[in-house]
């Protein structure tokens, strides 16, 4: 800043140019809000953080634009964290260490900033793993949607562990830890209005305890994936492409809570393309399914976890959907944004 | 879940498609004429499941695919303008026009925005008294009610930013014309649920008459089309041509009469060019002169558009069912979801969208039945 600079006030009670300018008004940032929302430990800030020795180690980055930024059940700051760590833990890995970024609209008030904030640094203490870098940049009005936020993980794998949607099997289970469709629609009502609030909650949570938990099948454990942009649909047709085997799926199990199926039906989605954040789709030989569904369900984030289907190696790289009246039908990847219909 | 899964039923889907089996003693070709029902059908697998000889036709009744070529290019040059603020639910923005789309067009600045009702226009118009707010009033019987109410809204309010582009076309001249046609192999008709539920089916009752066709007034969930079909093959078993109700949880003869008043109010018939199709007689709906102030149309005199269709691309032919989606050489390769050639595969009600989102694409060009 120079001289001449209007000094932006610090009673101000929004976000201004200023704060991401790197002088006093950006420490004021950081020290008053930033890293007491965060819940970071008092001590010089460094460029960069120094880690312990990981054995494994997994890295992540993922870059989190939702709008609104608080949904029921969730907001953005929560599912920066739970993101990051579950793209982690879909690779067999516990959370060590998160960087998080973020990119802040001019004008966004200091409160709904704070809020953001707190929520993740509460979702970060709850998955025990600490905020140990960041950055902050405050850009002008229009040129971003409020707030952006960057979170990158670095984890430590389960030494037994390497799943991989490469590694799936003809033959194998697929299990589904929870219900799906929840976070999608929640973040839909909340962004149209359509008062859906009531019913429907995001699924968002992390999900490292639940691979913790299912760390003893090792080697069995061929395949985790969290579906989400893009949905069950999405992921299942990614690890077919992956892996070169087919996959069917029963209509009738798939766990779909009621409110979610109606509000599918009334926007016209498909809710196999609907977002989830609090899932996962585990792929385990025929043999262990039973096994591995019942410690799943012993742990909260899988209390009602299914086997939705099966793979096969009858058509490779295909995932067939077994509907409700006995039909089949392919499950496509979605095209993109999914747009409601006339009627 | 209750009014949900009782229409899904696999019991009762099986014991419907063997009294099916059962009555019909000879092939026959049933056309359900909404878009919805023909996304329910390949989506939940229903046509593939009919005894065979039981042929479904898929009918005309996507909004999105027969709204003329001349109306989105006309509602392209008005969300072009810098002081307009277009309204449009959200299957109308990849809808292609004769050079781009609503989506495209708002990837490169213009202010489109997706809607959930036509009030919400109102409401931007109402908050934004700065720009001129346009809404793309499309669709069947179905969404007429509504569109004149936020009309009726804007009138009541005195909003001089608010207008509509109103294309609303109308099932009956539909059946009528495709009836007429002296290739039409349509035996009975799947008359839409919703569009009954507000303009009853009296409507209906003169073409059944006529033609001696049957016309099942039917709803969307997989068992009301499976009863639906049942009912209509009963009536060609029987040698009957009559209006019968299939949705009565929905339906009442004379529909719904408030909305019925509400749109007669707003909209007059006209005649109307359909997208595929062609020029049908008394088929639409436009904005009566009482109303001629909301006319998007004539606010921004958008004239001199010159609009054609793509050359292979044969939605006439799959609107009217007289072909397949699988029938054409550009369907799964030239022309999908992302690079439509055709309305009929944007909306999620399009024949050719149904088939490519059931994977039908894949199926067609792996050349193995599923």
């Amino acid at each position: 800043m120079t001289p001449q600079c209007t000094t932006p006030r610090h009673e101000d009670e929004r976000v201004l140019l200023g704060h991401g300018a790197g002088g006093r008004l950006t420490a004021e940032l950081l020290d008053a809000l930033l890293l007491p929302a965060i819940g970071a430990p008092a001590g010089p800030l460094e460029d960069a953080a120094t880690l312990p020795p990981i054995g494994l180690p997994v890295i992540s980055t993922d870059s989190f634009v939702v709008s609104p930024l608080s949904f029921p059940g969730g907001d953005i700051g929560s599912l920066a964290v739970h993101g990051t760590v579950n793209d982690l833990a879909m690779r067999g890995a516990q959370p060590v260490a998160l960087a998080v970024s973020l990119i802040i609209e001019e004008g966004l008030p200091l409160a709904e900033l704070r809020s953001v904030v707190e929520s993740l640094g509460k979702a970060a203490a709850e998955a025990e793993v600490p905020v140990v870098t960041g950055d902050t940049k405050v850009v002008g009005r229009g040129a971003a949607d409020r707030l952006f936020i960057t979170t990158t993980g670095i984890g430590r794998r389960i030494p037994a562990l390497h799943p991989s949607a490469a590694r799936a099997q003809p033959h194998d289970a697929i299990l589904l830890s929870g219900p799906i469709g929840l976070h999608g629609t929640a973040v839909l009502s909340t962004r149209e209005g359509l008062g859906f609030e009531a019913d429907i909650t995001s699924d968002s949570r992390p999900l490292h305890r639940l691979v913790k938990a299912l760390a003893c099948f090792a080697d069995d454990l061929h395949t985790l994936r969290d579906p989400t942009r893009g949905g069950l649909a999405a992921t299942l047709n990614e690890i077919a492409e992956a892996s070169g085997t087919g996959a069917e799926i029963d209509e009738s199990a798939l766990p779909v809570p009621g409110p979610v199926a109606a509000a599918c039906d009334l926007l016209g989605l498909d809710l196999l393309h609907v977002a989830n954040e609090g899932c996962l789709v585990a792929y385990v030989p025929e043999a262990r399914a039973d096994d591995v569904l019942h410690t799943m369900r012993r742990a909260p984030e899988g209390a009602s976890a299914v086997r939705i289907g099966r793979t096969t190696a009858v058509h490779p790289r295909r995932v067939d959907l077994l509907t409700r009246v006995g039909s089949r039908r392919v499950v496509d990847m979605p095209l993109g944004e999914q747009l409601p219909r006339i009627c | 879940m209750r009014y949900l899964d009782e229409y899904r039923d696999p019991e009762l889907a099986r014991s419907l498609l063997d009294r099916l089996g059962r009555v019909a003693t000879r092939p026959w070709r049933i056309m359900e004429v909404c878009g919805g029902q023909t996304h329910t059908l390949v989506r939940q697998g229903i046509d593939e499941l009919l005894p065979a000889g039981i042929r479904m036709i898929h009918g005309p009744g996507c909004p999105v695919c027969v709204t003329p070529l001349e109306t989105l290019d006309r509602a392209m040059a008005i969300a072009a303008r810098p002081e307009v603020t277009f309204t449009s639910f959200g299957d109308m923005l990849r809808v292609p026009g004769t050079h781009t789309d609503l989506l495209s067009l708002r990837a490169r600045g213009a202010d489109v925005r997706v809607v959930y009702s036509p009030m919400d226009a109102v409401r931007t118009a109402v908050a934004e008294p700065r720009r001129q707010v346009v809404f793309l009033a499309v669709g069947f019987e179905t969404t007429a009610p509504a569109n004149a109410m936020a009309v009726l809204h804007a009138r009541r309010l005195g909003l001089a930013n608010f207008s509509v582009l109103v294309s609303h076309v109308l099932v009956p001249p539909a059946m009528t014309a495709l009836l007429t046609d002296p290739d039409c192999e349509v035996q009975a008709f799947l008359a839409a649920g919703h569009v009954c539920a507000v303009m009853g089916w009296t409507p209906y009752e003169p073409i059944a008459a006529h033609w001696h066709v049957p016309i099942v007034v039917t709803g969307f969930e997989p068992l009301d089309l499976l009863e639906g079909v049942l009912m209509a093959v009963g009536q060609l078993e029987d040698g009957r041509g009559e209006v019968e109700n299939q949705y009565a949880r929905a339906v009442r003869r004379t529909g719904n009469t408030v909305a019925r008043h509400t749109v007669g109010r707003v909209f007059r018939i006209t005649d109307r060019t359909w997208r595929g199709i062609g020029p049908l007689p008394e088929s639409g709906l436009e904005l009566s002169p009482e109303y001629a102030e909301f006319d998007a149309a004539r606010r921004f005199g958008v004239t001199d558009l010159r609009s054609a269709e793509h050359p292979e691309c044969i939605a006439g032919a799959i609107l009217t069912g007289a072909r397949k989606p699988t029938d054409c050489a550009a369907y799964g390769t030239r022309c999908t979801p992302r690079t439509p050639l055709g309305a009929p595969m944007v909306s999620a009600e399009g024949t050719c969208a149904a088939y490519f989102a059931a994977g039908r694409a894949r199926i067609a060009l792996a050349g193995s039945p599923p």
